[in-house]
Parts: structure tokens; sequence; C-alpha cells
């Protein structure tokens, strides 16, 4: 067992283990420390020193975030001397800090202003120094938006990009007074490496770093009588829109968010979910016929693994870093640019609705995603397939524009056709669910049998390890597949893009041999995505992940395979997975890019 | 450009492709190039396989890390208070003169850059002035103008 080491708090005595910081001890006793650049999921930097409390014996007020407890320790959170020192770390950030609140996307929401509203901030202290600095505002991604002014420097960015996704895209450049966060050579977003997976946004505590939003688009479209507009909703915005909406950290919010999908006034409620059962018969097929090429036909341009292909954060992280594995990833679409690609042409013919009168919308758990639908490859129904991509967090403020007492609705279903779906589709949103189902479907394709796990839950890829191995033996296969006999089916799973670099290099050098691989850009998957609601925390983000196995259980259909609207696209558009028609519309290919 | 390239490829060989060798190659490049390129750092980054943003980061915070075009002597002044109360600005006012630039330029014919820096750490002996690594103390207008033409003449 871990030493433990007392000490004491405002008074209040706390037993702590060895090496928790003042401020997790504090946490522990209910006291409340106020941090900026402090978060759960990244190194410590101390930089901001927001969280200073006083230690009696030492000399200055020690950083509760960076400060481990130590034996005996006496530490006051709330004295004249400690009160004084925030609010001045604060005012001094404020006079750095383009305090437009009113004006600004993160209104209410910003870390910043929460403090300067718990200090009870009203007159400036110090002189105003935004007029004097040259503050840049880069709004040329698809994605993200990142403005100077509103950076107060804690470099929480900085570290998630390094830390969780090896990125680097932001870095800290000049020093002093000139200090900044910067892009190479302070090169637009959009021009440089970023992989648009919005963890920097999803934990920036002002609005210096926010996705880009589309939310008065879509209202326009909404309102516009000419326009058919439909909806699609990712798997991971049915476990998270509710805290955004006052509901706790795992509320399954289904039913709830397509009622209010229709009072937004959509004029269909349909789910990704369709296209993820779609995905799987996609990119399972693409799966067998390599392992078809490779191990009976010898054919050596067959490259394996093979990656998934559904995380834009993804894809756009191996063209920078990794493009000479571009053919290994699957050319299986994102299952929202096989619903986008699907919905003014299938949809359209089915329904009679003139395509370019569809305006496609769709909601997801990801910044990544409005990129990857103005992708000029992703316009094979002759039109852009996705018209708007919204993160979790615009649907929620749509919602609250639009008067909507959320928690209060009734649960409703979604519309047809492209609306139904199974619990394989739904783990699409946790890391490791894409494996799961792939194997559910894949697996008994091979051999007739369901797959040898209890209840079809496959826990050895279910969990937040950040790479995680799994494999199946393949035995008494159906005649079809005998090529499979004895074969053991070798995966991984890896999330976050730190992970996924780690796996690429067992792979680059190696060590590591699999048959499939599972990547996803954002920690979690996308129950961790950097579009859904902030903060997203270890905690949180395991509370989600519960909510989405749990609504898979609870769904009738659990294998992809047997979707009856999958079957049905089948038989009446798509006739085989990866026939001519899939070929079209529902497979890509990918671009390289530059390192920088 | 193949220069550059070959010139990093070098320094990486001599001192090694870990993050403790960044300094010492932008060090390097600057020795040879007096500046470094965006093209240069991304160089660097490739070949230490790091972002580039992280050697954009390090590069502008050293001051000694041109990022910027220099000319063949950079001339950096000491700007802070003891050499500018013994007569810091006679000396930037002659040189500006003598060079036919201002701080911050470089003369048409590249050989000389005109900077301002912070202290050299000659306080005891300022005014003072750094020509590439060379120092000067104590200086003059006289002084200063007899130094610049014999870098005019001789160099």
């Amino acid at each position: 067992m871990a030493k433990t080491v007392n000490l004491k708090i405002d008074g209040i005595s706390v037993s702590v283990e060895q090496g928790t910081t003042v401020l997790g001890a504090a946490k522990q006793i209910n006291i409340h420390i106020p941090t900026l650049c402090y978060h759960e999921d990244l190194c410590v930097a101390g930089n901001c020193r927001v969280c200073v409390v006083e230690q009696e014996g030492a000399k200055n007020l020690v950083a509760s975030c960076a400060m481990p407890a130590s034996e005996g320790m006496i530490i006051h959170t709330n004295t004249h001397k400690v009160r004084n020192a925030r609010r001045h770390v604060v005012e001094l950030l404020l006079s750095e800090h383009n305090a437009d609140c009113t004006k600004c996307y993160k209104n209410t929401k910003c870390e910043l202003q929460n403090l300067a509203s718990e200090m009870v901030i009203t007159e400036p202290m110090f002189i105003d120094l935004v007029p004097f600095k040259e503050y840049k505002i880069d709004k040329q991604s698809p994605s993200i938006i990142k403005d100077n002014s509103k950076c107060i420097r804690c470099q929480r960015c900085v570290r998630t990009c390094h830390e969780l996704q090896h990125v680097s895209a932001l870095g800290v450049a000049y020093k002093g007074d000139h200090m900044k966060i910067s892009t190479f050579f302070e090169n637009p977003m959009y021009d440089v490496v970023c992989t648009n997976c919005g963890q920097c946004v999803n934990r920036c505590p002002t609005g210096a770093l926010v996705e880009k939003n589309y939310i008065d688009q879509v209202w326009e479209a909404i309102y516009d009588p000419n326009k058919h507009v439909i909806v699609q909703t990712a798997p991971a915005t049915r476990i998270a829109l509710g805290e955004d909406l006052g509901m706790e950290s795992g509320s399954i919010v289904t039913g709830k968010m397509a009622a209010s999908l229709r009072r937004l006034g959509f004029d269909s409620v349909l789910d990704t979910d369709f296209t993820a059962d779609l995905t799987i018969m996609e990119e399972g097929t693409e799966l067998l016929t390599r392992l078809k090429k490779a191990l009976v036909d010898k054919d050596t341009s067959i490259k394996l693994p093979m990656f998934t292909s559904c995380s834009p954060g993804w894809i756009k992280f191996i063209e920078h870093l990794y493009p000479e594995y571009l053919d290994n990833l699957s050319t299986c679409k994102s299952p929202q640019q096989m619903f986008g690609a699907l919905a003014k042409t299938y949809y359209a013919q089915k329904k009679g609705i003139d395509p370019a009168s569809i305006v496609s919308v769709s909601i997801m758990p990801c910044t990544a995603k409005k990129f990857e639908a103005a992708r000029p490859e992703m316009r094979d129904s002759g039109f852009q397939d996705v018209d708007l991509g919204l993160t979790t967090r615009e649907l929620a403020v749509m919602i609250k524009q639009a008067g909507i007492e959320f928690e209060s609705l009734a649960d409703e279903k979604f519309d047809s056709i492209m609306g139904e779906s199974t619990g394989a589709a739904v783990i699409f949103g946790a890391t490791g669910g894409v494996m799961e189902a792939a194997l559910r479907t894949a697996y008994e394709l091979i051999t007739g049998r369901e797959v040898p796990f209890k209840n079809l839950n496959i826990t050895a890829v279910r969990g937040m390890e950040g790479v995680r191995e799994a494999s199946v033996k393949l035995e008494n296969v159906l005649p079809a597949w005998s090529f499979l006999e004895g074969v053991e089916l070798k995966t991984a799973v890896a999330h976050g893009l730190t992970n996924a670099h780690q796996i690429m290099e067992a792979i680059k050098k190696g060590e590591a041999h699999y048959h499939f691989v599972e990547v996803m850009g954002c920690p979690g998957g996308c129950i961790g995505g950097g579009g859904q609601p902030i903060p997203t925390t270890p905690e949180i983000r395991k509370k989600r992940a519960e909510a989405i196995y749990r609504e898979d259980e609870g769904m009738k259909l659990r294998k992809s395979h047997e979707n009856p609207e999958v079957i049905q696209i089948y038989k009446e558009f798509l006739g085989e997975p990866l026939g001519h028609k899939s070929h079209e519309l529902l497979h890509t290919h990918y671009v390289p890019r530059k390192r920088v | 450009m193949p220069e550059i390239k070959e010139l990093v490829k070098q320094l990486a060989d001599k001192h090694g492709r870990n993050r403790e060798s960044l300094l010492p190659i932008l060090q390097g490049i600057v020795t040879e190039e007096r500046y470094i390129s965006d093209f240069a750092m991304t160089e660097v980054a490739r070949e230490l396989d790091m972002s580039a943003a992280l050697v954009y980061g390090t590069a502008t915070f050293y001051s000694f890390l041109d990022t910027k075009p220099r000319g063949k002597y950079v001339i950096r002044l000491c700007k802070t208070i003891t050499c500018d109360m013994k007569g810091k600005k006679q000396i930037l006012r002659t040189l500006e003169d003598l060079l036919k630039i201002e701080v911050g330029e470089t003369t048409k014919d590249k050989k000389f850059t005109l900077l301002e820096t912070n202290c050299l750490g000659w306080c005891h002996k300022g005014p003072a002035m750094l020509i590439n690594d060379e120092v000067y103390t104590e200086i003059t207008p006289e002084k200063v103008s007899e130094i610049i033409g014999d870098y005019m003449k001789n160099r």
C-alpha cells in the first residue's frame, strides 16, 4: 500500500496518499481551490498561479496544483494574502485579455470570466494593455478559431497537443510579454499539421480556441421553406448532450435528442448510427477481402494491418505524419460521410426530393468532422455531401435558443429511412467500439456462429488503456472462408493520437503484427471528442463510456448485419458490400500532407 | 536549399537527434547562415522527428537565434540602463549615420545588421557593444567610427 501523509488544510486534518498535491488533498475534504492552467488530463504546469495557498513556514505562497502534500503541512486557502494574490493574478490576466465578454462565444462558459465574477472584479486595477497588443485572430480553419486576444497563455492547449495528441501543432513562441501560443511561424491553423481534433478547444479555459460554429447557417436553412433540412446524430452525442443541458454525466438522452431536433424544425431526424452499421458491412467486407488477397492470392500489394477510417482527426494525423501508410487505411468513408453521400442519392430518390434542395446537417462530438465535411473528396453525391457539421455543444446552444425544456421532453424515435440502428453502431462512440462491432459481424459471417463472448460483449477491446490488443481464433469456419481456418485474427485498439503514434512506431519497427487496428483520434474515442461538452475529464469519459455500453445492451438488435434498413439498402440500392455503387458513394481516398 | 539540408544533417550527426540536440543545432545554423530560415526550421524538425512549432518556439525564444536574414556582421548595442546612462544614444546615432540604416535593419550590401540587445553584463565598462562574438566596451562615437571603419575596409 502507498504511504500516506497527514496534513491540515484550513484547520481540517486530512490523510492522503503520498504524491497527492495540496490541490488534490483539498478536493478530498471539499475545499475548492480555483485553478486555470491545471487540467486533470495534463501534466502540471503551475504557470497561472491562481491556485496559490499559504503554507505555514514557507516564505512565499505555493501553487497548490504543483505542491505535493507532505507530513505535518499546515495550509491555509482563504487568508487575506491568498485572496489578494489570486485577485492580482486574475486582474493581471484580465489586463491583457480582450474581455469583451458579451460578444464572446464562450460568454458564461469561460473559466476566467467565472473567476472574475467570483472575485467581483468590477474596477480595473491595471492598465488595459489590449489596445497596445497586435493580437491575431485566425478564422481560416473550417473547424477551429484561434483568437490570441482571449489567450491567457496557460498552455493547456500546448500540453494537450503535445501530451495527448503527439502533434504539437501549437507551441510557445517568443518570451516575456511577447510570449504567445503559436503554430509554426504563426501560420493559420488550416495550414499546419493541426488534425482539427479540437482537444485544445475542449480544454481552453477562455474563448481563445473555439469551434467555428455554424448555428446561424442551420437556423437559416431550417427557416427556408424551399429547403428540406435533414439531420444525423453521431453515436457519442446521445450520451453527452444532456451534460450541456443541466443533466448528469452519463445520462442517455437518445429519445430526448430526437424529440428536440424535431422541435427545432428539422424535416427529418435521422441517425449516423445507421451508417455506422453500414460501415461495418463495408469495412468488414474490405478486411476479409484484404485477408483473402494477402493470405490466398499472396498479393503483396495488399497492405495489412488495415486501419479504421472513422475518425477524421486520425485521418489527418496519418496524412501528415505517416503518409507512407495511407494504403493501410480502410477506404471506407466515415459514417458521417457515408450518410451524407446517401442522403442526397438514396434518401432523395426514396422520398422523391430534389437533392439540390436538401441541406444535410450533422451533429457530431467532433470539430474535425467540420473539416471532413468540407473536404473536396466528399462530394460524391454531386453536391457537398454534408453541408453543415455541428458539435454536441452547438446543438445544446440551439436547443437553449429555441426555449426547449430539454429534460422534460418525452422520448421520441428517429425517422425512417436511415434512422434504424443496432447496438453495434452506438458503441462506435467509445474506443474499441468499432472493433467490437466489426468482430461481432465478421466472426459470424466467417463461422456462422455468434462471437464467443458472453452477451456479445467483447470486453478485451473495451476500457481506457491507451493501447489494447485482442485476438480471436477462427475455427470451424464456413466453407466459403476455409482459408481463414485456424487463423488467429490479431487486432489492436488505440485512442488519443499519442497512443496512435505509439502503435504506428511499433508497426513501423516491425515489433507489432496485426490484421486490423482501430484508431480514434480523441482520448476515450468519440465520447471524449473535441466537440463534446466542456469539461471532459477522465471521470466524465468513464461515465459516458458506461452509458454507451448500457445503450448497446438495451438495444434489440446488436449486430450491424441484422439492421433491417441496412439489409434493405443493399437490396434496393447498393447491391452488395464493396459493390459498384458502394465504391462510388461510400469509399474514398486520402492525400499525403506536409509534416509542418 | 540543398546546402541547408546538408548542413542540418551534418549538425544532427554531430549533436545527435534528441530534444537536447535542438539548441546546438540551431546555434550551428546561425553560425553558418547567420539566421534560421523557415526552411531550415522545417529541416531541423524533420531531421529530429519533432514538431516544427516546437523548433519555432525555441528559435524565437532566444534573442541570439535570429529568425530574420542578417548581415555578415551583426552589431548588438546594449540598450539597458547603465549603458544608456553612459551615452548609448550617441553611439547609436553614430552607428546609424555610419551604416545609413536604423535599428533592426541590414545594409544593402548585407554586410551589417544593427540591433539593440539586453544587458551584456559589461555595465562597469559601458557602453558596450557586440559585433558577432566580439565585445567592445567603453566605446565612444570616435571609437565606434574607428571600429566600423576597420570592419568596412579590412573585413
